[in-house]
């Protein structure tokens, strides 16, 4: 081991930061959440909600499957019920947190720097983070994750300020297409990312194995999903590595 | 308890519900994962088998928002999504990999499937 990198200054820090948001400009996520964002802007205008309630949501929850459920629901149904629904839905920040997390810790990061990018973990952050933060030195990843996290949360706040106004002449079903964006984008960026065996198995089990949970209607469908496809490709990936060690 | 059981929008307003009915159901999902990583290093055989759940989990929110049968999506035919999400891998694999080339042909098929068998 070399010596423990210390903290970079803070005009490197910021400039790290910067460096962040230019990458969430330039990943296909900001276009496809300010695509997706119009879709539920102008749902969250249809409802009824008001215009900064729904940038609030965004910066509060940002998650748009959740938000979907909040923005159809919350006039609705009883409140408890909406929150058992978001609450299902978000399960899978849970370990996504807790991959993406150790990958920026090194003695000198206290917990509390890490609640910024804990809240700014979504899909998009997860998915770009995961593939670039390994390539830069680990006391600039705390930094680059925030601006990263940022500047794609920032695409998602305008488009949800654009298909709020735009909301009148947008059809119901072309808000609905735009949602559309999201699943597209996690289909073709994880086909792209998935460059070790565990991450690809992982993926192509999921898609599998979450459509039988969903038909047998047990409930915690994403969570049963990550639990059984998720271990099951992390034993392949066991396997695999003891053959490989016993042949060498 | 009661009250809260069979409360409404109205009881609350809606910043108030935005942050009790969604926020917190939310986040607490993040902060489980902070506080259970603590201490753990990102080469532990834990964190590989979370990465692995993780991956898994993303692969079933993309199965679920295709098939799923509530909410605004379901207004598009499933086989007008799944048909799409067809057209918009293969443009992503002759383009060779191009994740915007993929994602904006998937999208103009949804737009245009929508436009013609949408209900």
């Amino acid at each position: 081991m070399s010596v423990e990198p210390a903290d970079p200054p803070a005009h490197v820090a910021f400039q790290v930061f910067l460096d962040g948001i230019v990458s969430a400009v330039r990943s296909v996520f900001f276009y496809v959440l300010v695509g997706n964002y119009v879709g539920l802007g102008a749902l969250a205008h249809e409802v009824g909600f008001t215009f900064w309630w729904m940038a609030l949501s965004t910066v509060l929850i940002w998650a748009a499957p959740a938000q979907v459920i909040l923005v159809s629901t919350l006039s609705t149904a009883a409140l408890f019920e909406v929150a058992l629904a978001v609450t299902l839905s978000s399960v899978r920040f849970l370990p996504m947190v807790a991959a993406i997390l150790p990958t920026m810790r090194r003695p000198g990061v206290r917990q509390r720097d890490l609640i910024l990018p804990m809240h700014l973990t979504a899909i998009s952050v997860w998915v770009e983070g995961m593939r670039l933060l390994p390539l830069m030195p680990v006391e600039r990843r705390v930094a680059f994750y925030n601006g990263l996290g940022i500047g794609l949360m920032s695409g998602a706040v305008i488009g949800g300020a654009v298909g709020f106004v735009l909301a009148a002449k947008l059809p119901p079903l072309l808000s609905a297409a735009l949602l559309f964006f999201t699943p597209m984008a996690i289909l073709m960026s994880s086909a792209r990312n998935s460059r070790t065996l565990l991450d690809g198995v992982a993926f192509a089990l999921g898609l599998v194995v979450g459509p039988i949970v969903a038909a047998q209607k047990i409930g915690l469908d994403l969570m049963w999903t990550g639990l059984i496809a998720g271990t099951m490709a992390y034993a392949v990936h066991r396997l695999r590595e003891a053959r490989r060690k016993g042949a060498s | 308890m009661s009250v809260t059981l069979h409360a409404t929008l109205q009881d609350f307003g809606p910043v108030l519900a935005l942050i009790l009915f969604g926020f917190l159901p939310n986040e607490v999902w993040r902060l489980v994962g902070l506080m259970l990583v603590h201490g753990l290093d990102e080469k532990s055989q834990i964190i590989v088998w979370v990465r692995a759940v993780a991956t898994a989990m993303l692969a079933g929110v993309l199965a679920q928002l295709i098939l799923s049968t509530s909410g605004p999506l379901a207004s598009i035919p499933v086989s007008v999504r799944i048909g799409a999400a067809v057209l918009g891998f293969a443009a992503f694999l002759v383009t060779r990999r191009s994740v915007f080339a993929g994602v904006l042909a998937g999208e103009a098929a949804i737009l245009l499937g929508t436009y013609f068998l949408g209900t």
